[in-house]
This record gives C-alpha cells, sequence and structure tokens, in this order.
C-alpha cells in the first residue's frame, strides 16, 4: 500500500485544486502515467503517478482544494501496509494468555500518545484563550517570546494585521476560512458584520438569486481569476492610486523600430516591439526616479528602495492575466529585452512560464493599446508602486512649429501610489519618458 | 406518586460525581445553569476519593510517618514500640474519605446542584433512564458523561479470595506475607502500604522492569531505595497459578511464577492483583446515541470534550486520555465552559504523572523516553538532590531533579524528579511547561533557601551548562 502525497510544486505554492482525475478507485494505473491535473494559484500542472499498481482510494474530489503534504491518493502496489504490521506486533507483545493481566500504568498513556491530541504551541494558557477568544488559530502566529513562545501581543498583532485594513481583512479571511465557509446565513452575517464594522456604510448583502431574473451559468472562481481578484482587492484597498496621463510621439521611433525590424528578422530583435523600448525607457526613468521602483511597508512603515530593474507586463494569455517579468532591464540591451519579452510571452501562452519568471517585479506594463483604447486607469501591482499602461497608438493631427501635421502617438497612463510620489514626481517621469520615446537617439544613450 | 415513575427535566445533566463530574457540576451552577447530578455510589466523590487516591495516600502518609522514625535513628532519634492499631487506621482513613465526600455534598448543595442517585442509561441523546432511585429519567438539553473507570475484573482461573488493590484499601487485615503482583504504581504504592504495615511483601512484574511508564533514571533511584524494604522484586516473570493452599484461602495462597526461565511454587498469606481499569462506558446506553468509543470502551471527543452527540460531553477517565484525576478535573471545567458557550478547549502542554513510592516519582510534559523514541532533540539537565543542602538536613539525598529543554531556545519540554516531595514539587515544572517558560525563567526565578525547590533552578543552569553547585560537564567534541 502506498500513500502518495501532493508533492512541493514549487516556490510558495501550498494548495491546489483537483481538476481532473484520470483514474478511478478499484481502477489500475501504472508508474508515470497521467494521476491528476492539479491548478495553483500560478500554474495548472499535470502529476504523474509515482507507482503502478490499483487505487485503492482518491483523497479527494474535482474541485476539492489539497494541501502540499495531504495524501492524495493511496496505490495497491502489492507492499505491507506498514502502520497495520505495527499495530499486529503491538497487540502480540501485550496479549499474554495464561499470566494475569500485568497492570497497566496509566500514566504511560502520555498526553502525546492520546489520539487525535496535539501538544499546542508554547504559549501561556491565559494567551492560547486569548487567541480562542479573537478566533485566531495560535499556530499560525509568528511567535516573538523567548524560546518560541507565543506573547499576548503576537496574537494582538495577528488579529490586527488582519483588520488593519478592512478589506485585507476579508481577503485575509477569505484565505483561512474560505468563502466556502461563508456557505449559510449564520456564517455569512459573521462575516458581514466583521468587515461592516470596519467599513462605514459598507453593507455586504448575499447576492439575490439572478435565476429568477433569467438564465444564468455559474463557474467557480478558481486559480488565476482568484489569485488576480485577491491582489487587485488588496491593492486598491492599500493604495492610493492617483493617475498621471501624457502623449508620447513616437512617430520617429516606429520609423526605426520597423527598420531595424524587419532588418533583423528571423535573428536577434527580429521580435522587435514598442513594449521593449518603454521598457527600456521606463528603467532609465526608474534609476532617476527611484521612488517608482520602491515598495512601501505600512507595518513597518519603512519605504524599500530597489536597485534592481525588473519589470513585468501584463499578458493576456487565454487561461487568464499573467505577469511575466523581464529581470535586470538596466543590464539588457533593448534587443535582448525584446526576445526575453516574445520568449516569456510565449511561454506564459501556452500555460508553461515557470513561476520564479512571475515573480520579483519592481514595475509593471500593461499594453492594451493593440486590442485598442485611447486612455486606461491601470491597477497597481501590489506591492510594487506603480503601473504603466500604454494605449493605442493611433495617427492623429497634431501642432508642429505652427503647422498641423499627423504623428503616431502614443496615450500612456502612470498610476502610481500617492503614499511615496507626488504629482510632481509622476509628472517628471512622465515627461521624461514622452521625451525618449519621442526621440529614439536618446533611447540609444540607454543601450 | 408512584415510586419509580418520575421523570425530571433538566438543562444539564453530569452522570457521575467523581473529580471531574462534581467540578464540571459546580462550575455550570456557578455560570447559572440547572444542573442535575447523577451518581450510582451512595456518596459523592467518584473513585479517586472513595477507593483510589484519598485513601490510598492517608496509608501512605502513615506508613511514610513510620518509616521517617525509622531514618530518625541516623540523627540519634530513636523510637521504641512503634506500631499501628489497624482498627484505628482503618477508622482515620474513613474520616479522611468521609469528610472529604460530605464537603463535596455541602459544595453541591449549597449551589442548588440536584443529586439523584441512581444508574444513569442514555434512551436517546437527550433522556436517560435511572435505574436503582426515585427518578426513573431524566430529559436534558445537555449532558456530561462522566462515569469514570472501574477496576478489570479478575482474569479467569484467579480466585476471588485474592485481594484487587480497592480490597486492599480495605485494610481487612495485616497478612504475614504478600505477594503484589503487577510492578506498576497501584501495585507498587499499595505493596509499600503493606509492607510499612508489617506484611513481608515481594512483587511479581511481567516486563522487566517496575513502573514501565516511566524513566528509567527516576526509576531507578526509586527501587534503589525501595527494594530495601521488599522481601523480593520478580522482574521478567509470570504467575502460572494461584490456589488456595488446602482449599482454604485462610491457610494462605500457593503461587506458580516463572522466573528465571523455571517455574516455581511460593506460598504467602495473601496475594494482591493489581489488573488496570477499564471506563465505564459499557452499560450506559450509548449505543442509543451517535457516540462513538476507541478499541477500549473510551469514548472520543474534540478538544472542547465535545462526542459524537453536540450536546453530550465526556469527561475523565470515561474518555480517551490518561486515567487521571486531575486531568478530569480541567475536562470538567472545559466541558462546563464549553456547555455556556465560552471559547474552551483543553489544550494543556502538561498533564503531571505522580507515584506515591517512597521516595515519589513525578514527571510532566516530555519524558526522556519519548524524546528517544520520537526523536526529538532534547537538552537534559540533570540535578541530584546529594548536592543540595536541604536534602542533606532532611536525610533524604536518594533523589534526583531532571529537565528537558529544547537545545535551539532553551524551552522547558518536560521535567522529571525522584524524591521525597516529588509529588509537590513537580507543580512547578508543570507550570514552567505550561507557560512555554524557558530554563533562564526558572534560573531567574529566586527559589526560596533552603528548600528541595531549589533542585528545580540547579536542574535548570545544569541544562543551560551554568551549573553552580555541580562539577562542570565534560565538553564532548
Amino acid at each position: 500500500m502506498f500513500e502518495f502525497k501532493l508533492p512541493d510544486l514549487g516556490e510558495g505554492i501550498a494548495e491546489g485544486e483537483i481538476l481532473k482525475w484520470y483514474a478511478e478507485e478499484g481502477g489500475r494505473i501504472e508508474e508515470d502515467e497521467p494521476l491528476m491535473d492539479v491548478e495553483t494559484d500560478k500554474a495548472a500542472v499535470t502529476i504523474p503517478s509515482p507507482r503502478g499498481g490499483k487505487i485503492a482510494a482518491l483523497k479527494g474530489k474535482v474541485g476539492d482544494i489539497i494541501n502540499v503534504g495531504d495524501v492524495v491518493v493511496v496505490i495497491d502496489d502489492g507492499s505491507a501496509a506498514a502502520a497495520t504490521v505495527e499495530e499486529t506486533v503491538a497487540e502480540k507483545t501485550f496479549a499474554q494468555p495464561d499470566a494475569p493481566a500485568p497492570e497497566p500504568v496509566p500514566e504511560a498513556v502520555a498526553p502525546a500518545a492520546m489520539p487525535g491530541v496535539r501538544r499546542p504551541v508554547p504559549a501561556a494558557p491565559a494567551t492560547r484563550r486569548l487567541a480562542r477568544e479573537l478566533k485566531i488559530d495560535i499556530n499560525l502566529v509568528t511567535p516573538s517570546g523567548p524560546g518560541g513562545r507565543v506573547m499576548p501581543e503576537d496574537v494582538h498583532r495577528f488579529a490586527d494585521r488582519g483588520t488593519a485594513d478592512p478589506v485585507a481583512a476579508a481577503v485575509d479571511t477569505a484565505e483561512h476560512v474560505p468563502a466556502k465557509q461563508v456557505r449559510d446565513d449564520t456564517a455569512f452575517a459573521e462575516f458581514a458584520a466583521h468587515a461592516s464594522a470596519t467599513i462605514p456604510f459598507l453593507e455586504l448583502e448575499p447576492m439575490p438569486d439572478f435565476s429568477n431574473d433569467g438564465p444564468v451559468e455559474i463557474e467557480a472562481l478558481r486559480s488565476i481569476r482568484r489569485k488576480v481578484a485577491r491582489k487587485m482587492v488588496t491593492s486598491m484597498s492599500l493604495i492610493p492610486h492617483v493617475a498621471h496621463m501624457d502623449e508620447a510621439d513616437v512617430t520617429d521611433l516606429d520609423k526605426f523600430r520597423i527598420r531595424e525590424k524587419e532588418r533583423r528578422t528571423g535573428g536577434a530583435g527580429g521580435r522587435l516591439t514598442l513594449l521593449a523600448f518603454v521598457i527600456k525607457a521606463i528603467t532609465a526613468g526608474l534609476k532617476a526616479a527611484p521612488a517608482f521602483n520602491a515598495s512601501l511597508d505600512p507595518f513597518r512603515e519603512e519605504i524599500i528602495y530597489k536597485k534592481y530593474y525588473n519589470i513585468g507586463f501584463a499578458a493576456d494569455t487565454g487561461r487568464g492575466l499573467v505577469v511575466p517579468v523581464v529581470k535586470g532591464t538596466n543590464n539588457k540591451s533593448i534587443i535582448q529585452i525584446a526576445d526575453d519579452i516574445y520568449e516569456k510571452a510565449t511561454l506564459a501562452r501556452d500555460g508553461k512560464l515557470p513561476p520564479d519568471d512571475m515573480r520579483g517585479g519592481t514595475f509593471t506594463i500593461t499594453n492594451v493599446g493593440p486590442l485598442g483604447g485611447t486612455a486606461l486607469l491601470p491597477t497597481i501591482n501590489y506591492p510594487e508602486v506603480a503601473i504603466l499602461g500604454m494605449g493605442k497608438v493611433q495617427e492623429k493631427p497634431v501642432v508642429r512649429n505652427g503647422e498641423i501635421v499627423i504623428r503616431k502617438i502614443l496615450p500612456l497612463t502612470l498610476a502610481f501610489d500617492h503614499r511615496i510620489a507626488d504629482g510632481a514626481d509622476a509628472a517628471r517621469f512622465v515627461a521624461e519618458l514622452v521625451r525618449q520615446l519621442s526621440d529614439p537617439s536618446l533611447l540609444l544613450m540607454e543601450t | 406518586m408512584v415510586m419509580g415513575s418520575l421523570r425530571e427535566e433538566t438543562q444539564i445533566v453530569v452522570i457521575g460525581s467523581g473529580p471531574g463530574g462534581y467540578v464540571a457540576a459546580l462550575r455550570l451552577a456557578d455560570l447559572g445553569k440547572e444542573v442535575l447530578l447523577v451518581e450510582k455510589r451512595e456518596r459523592p466523590g467518584g473513585t479517586c476519593l472513595l477507593e483510589g487516591c484519598i485513601p490510598s495516600k492517608t496509608l501512605i502518609h502513615a506508613v511514610e510517618v513510620k518509616e521517617a522514625a525509622r531514618q530518625a535513628e541516623q540523627f540519634g532519634l530513636t523510637f521504641k514500640g512503634v506500631e499501628f492499631d489497624p482498627a484505628k487506621l482503618r477508622a482515620w482513613t474513613d474520616e479522611v474519605v468521609g469528610g472529604l465526600s460530605d464537603g463535596i455534598k455541602g459544595l453541591l448543595k449549597r449551589r442548588d446542584v440536584t443529586v439523584i442517585q441512581g444508574h444513569a442509561r442514555f434512551e436517546s441523546s437527550t433522556s436517560l433512564s435511572i435505574e436503582g432511585g426515585e427518578v426513573s429519567g431524566i430529559d436534558f438539553e445537555q449532558a456530561i458523561i462522566a462515569t469514570g473507570s472501574s477496576l478489570n475484573r479478575l482474569p479467569e482461573g484467579i480466585i476471588s479470595s485474592v485481594w484487587s488493590s480497592a480490597d486492599a484499601l480495605r485494610l481487612p487485615r495485616i497478612p504475614e506475607s504478600l505477594l503484589v503482583v503487577g510492578g506498576g504504581y497501584i501495585g507498587l504504592e499499595m505493596g509499600l502500604v503493606y509492607q510499612g504495615l508489617g506484611s513481608e511483601t515481594s512483587v511479581v512484574e511481567f516486563f522487566p522492569r517496575l513502573l514501565m511508564g516511566a524513566d528509567f533514571d527516576l526509576v531507578d533511584i526509586m527501587v534503589g531505595q525501595v527494594s530495601k524494604r521488599l522481601h523480593e522484586i520478580m522482574l521478567d516473570s509470570k504467575v502460572k497459578s494461584i490456589a488456595e493452599t488446602g482449599g482454604d484461602a485462610a491457610n494462605g495462597f500457593d503461587v506458580e511464577i516463572e522466573t528465571g526461565g523455571q517455574v516455581v511454587t511460593k506460598h504467602y498469606d495473601q496475594v494482591l492483583v493489581a489488573i488496570g481499569r477499564r471506563p465505564n462506558t459499557d452499560d450506559i446506553g450509548l449505543e442509543k446515541t451517535k457516540i462513538a468509543t476507541d478499541d477500549k470502551g473510551f469514548i472520543l471527543t474534540d478538544e472542547s470534550c465535545r462526542t459524537g452527540e453536540s450536546n453530550i460531553f465526556a469527561i475523565g477517565d470515561a474518555a480517551t486520555g490518561p486515567m487521571l484525576a486531575h486531568k478530569a478535573t480541567r475536562e470538567g471545567k472545559v466541558a462546563a465552559e464549553a456547555i455556556y458557550g465560552g471559547e474552551v478547549a483543553f489544550d494543556n502542554r502538561a498533564i503531571p504523572a505522580v507515584v506515591f513510592t517512597d521516595p515519589e516519582i513525578a514527571w510532566t510534559g516530555l519524558t526522556e523516553r519519548e524524546a528517544e523514541e520520537q526523536g526529538i532533540k532534547v537538552n537534559i539537565g540533570r540535578f541530584p538532590l546529594s548536592a543540595l543542602g536541604r536534602a542533606r538536613t532532611l536525610g533524604r539525598t536518594d533523589g534526583l531533579v531532571k529537565i528537558i529543554a529544547d537545545p535551539a531556545g532553551g524551552l522547558v519540554l518536560g521535567v522529571g524528579i525522584v524524591g521525597p516531595m516529588a509529588s509537590e514539587l513537580i507543580a512547578e515544572g508543570t507550570l514552567a511547561v505550561e507557560m512555554g517558560a524557558t530554563l533562564e525563567d526558572i534560573m531567574v526565578t529566586i527559589h526560596p533557601h533552603p528548600t528541595l525547590s531549589e533542585a528545580i533552578m540547579e536542574a535548570a543552569e545544569v541544562a543551560a551548562g551554568e551549573a553552580i553547585h555541580v562539577n562542570p560537564p565534560r565538553k564532548v567534541r
């Protein structure tokens, strides 16, 4: 009997949702045959069976969330059941027929051996009660006391972290007490009361039954969609967003880009896009204005300025929004950046982008231009502090030297965190960006 | 009103008035609940008070006084004609037990907790039938099962004239010679009582050690002392048969013992079989409910002592966990507060265990053996009582305190003590484990001098490598 536990799926992934079983209970499976599809916050993966044999039990249904380390399947591979063997041995040792039963020593049944009872984390009983009263699992609290003891302050800090920002609290609650538990009226009332106790005027009500008004189709909020939901609510509630808009005249840049691209077709830089130039220009801008390449830690009240430049770009993959990150853009040429963009966008579309290529960003660009749009208000990719939105490049009549001429115009919006930068900073940042994009020779100085 | 047809209705019924049940009933009454307490026996108190902890400790104390008088010879105090009056000792034990039982009665009465005598069985998850009293049934909203445990029945083929520990506690007589079958804590405690009362006492144990549950280094020190008082300790030995000599228990018993690879027959005036206990859950109508038990009959509960029926709780010996009065008492409070609606759980980190041998043994939290078995890395500080001033003044240097700590942060994980007053001293260790204290916490706390309690501070210093009163440990590279 072999118990297969959900393996570590890579960086920071603690759980996954069962998307599909390839096997059924009672059926047979060969080693390395696909066993199940699991979707995590980052990607969907197919897990092969580690053993061949008969499926004794599947420990979950499609749609269940399983944690790394949970037993997901029991495979009868012909090996003995270790636990059963141990039990038998123990029984044999103690069942001695012709002797008066030796008196058991009750104390030998130490608390640790009590079924289903684990020894709680070190904390004073009053602290443990405090945690229960605040509905906190004390095992999740980071201890600050000597020897790893959880102190009352730790419990309070943990509780405050949940309520410092009410929406964050709701998100936090949703992580630990998934909306799944808010299924009955009582649970909903509790959830709503908790949220509205912290946000004036907030009135949470259960969703009406829309099917009363017409046909509906219901889809579970899962995986990437759910991750985006959490991220956006967190960003919009923690960060005071301000948007600054401008237009860049990319006529000359575009002419230069098309010429270079054609010259390089099939080789390095053959996929030269406007985005690659924007990433390079942004990198130059971030060096001059470090506030936009920072993060703000509201708990420690610190601003962290990053001395590295990893620019993420939003990619529409068909599976959902993914943000691949081009790393070290200050040390890369525009051509290298363009190749990186193409490679990562392709991987993302195929769902094969490694988790490491989706993390570590310091600034994000969203380019919806190719799909259209004259202006947009992007949401900052928390915990970054700024995002650049690119609209659609259009030929427009503009005035140059007192004359109306037709130029290619790129609308730009910088959404930034007003906690660490002000309107004037943004105006200077965007003006410099516009200047660089308007004159390709300036960009050359950055390569 | 016809006798036996009266039904009562109540918010809460507690079944059993032992140290778990009566405490739960009192706590619930204090929380403003209406409580009925059902008790099978005539007096409240349960096994602990009526035929366990309290009478045995009364007898043990009497014997210890005699033993102390004997040991006083070493400092020039001699007693002549020290002897027991068994009738008076019996009466004294009854007085102690009776006084405490009356005390519980008074507490229940002053809280307006009605006590109903009879044997309760569940009819459903909200009703009980009562046998043997005026009330025939009780309808309740919530219930606490605190029915405790009973001595195991004597194994087949063992004659009834052999004593159980409950028989022995009643001091029927002081036999010339006594064989105690079972070297666990009850066997040793009772064996030492009868040795002190004048019986030539032997112990036979199936396992290769006495007190199999405790750490060996603690047991070894105890055995070193106890073996001076016991006639014979037969380890790794099996009782093959027990027969009344000449077919009459008045002549004593012939006991066939397989020991040291051969079978010997020995004669004893009396045989005491300490045969363990089982939970009282087989005749309380659990089958009428969704309450589940494990394979030994212990009721399965969650951390607030709730059973498979959400309105019924189980505590003490009837529920899983060690069969100890202090565990029952804590669970009684947890169950009562859970019924009241408090955020409460039996989440204790340590349940102390105490053996009233002479010297006493006590331990709490993680033991050295558990650490070994579970592969937990620990740092152990041992302090012998021979290095302690107060132990010398008492003439009792037969002891050891050891502290088991986490090598990383110095968190105290367990404490083990053998020596005089170990049962009292263990309380500090339990508080330390429960609070998540570190070695430093114990070392910095000022312990009164000269007392035995200093040994705990000293052991903490040894564990931390800062001991003053022992030679520094040799560094092992």
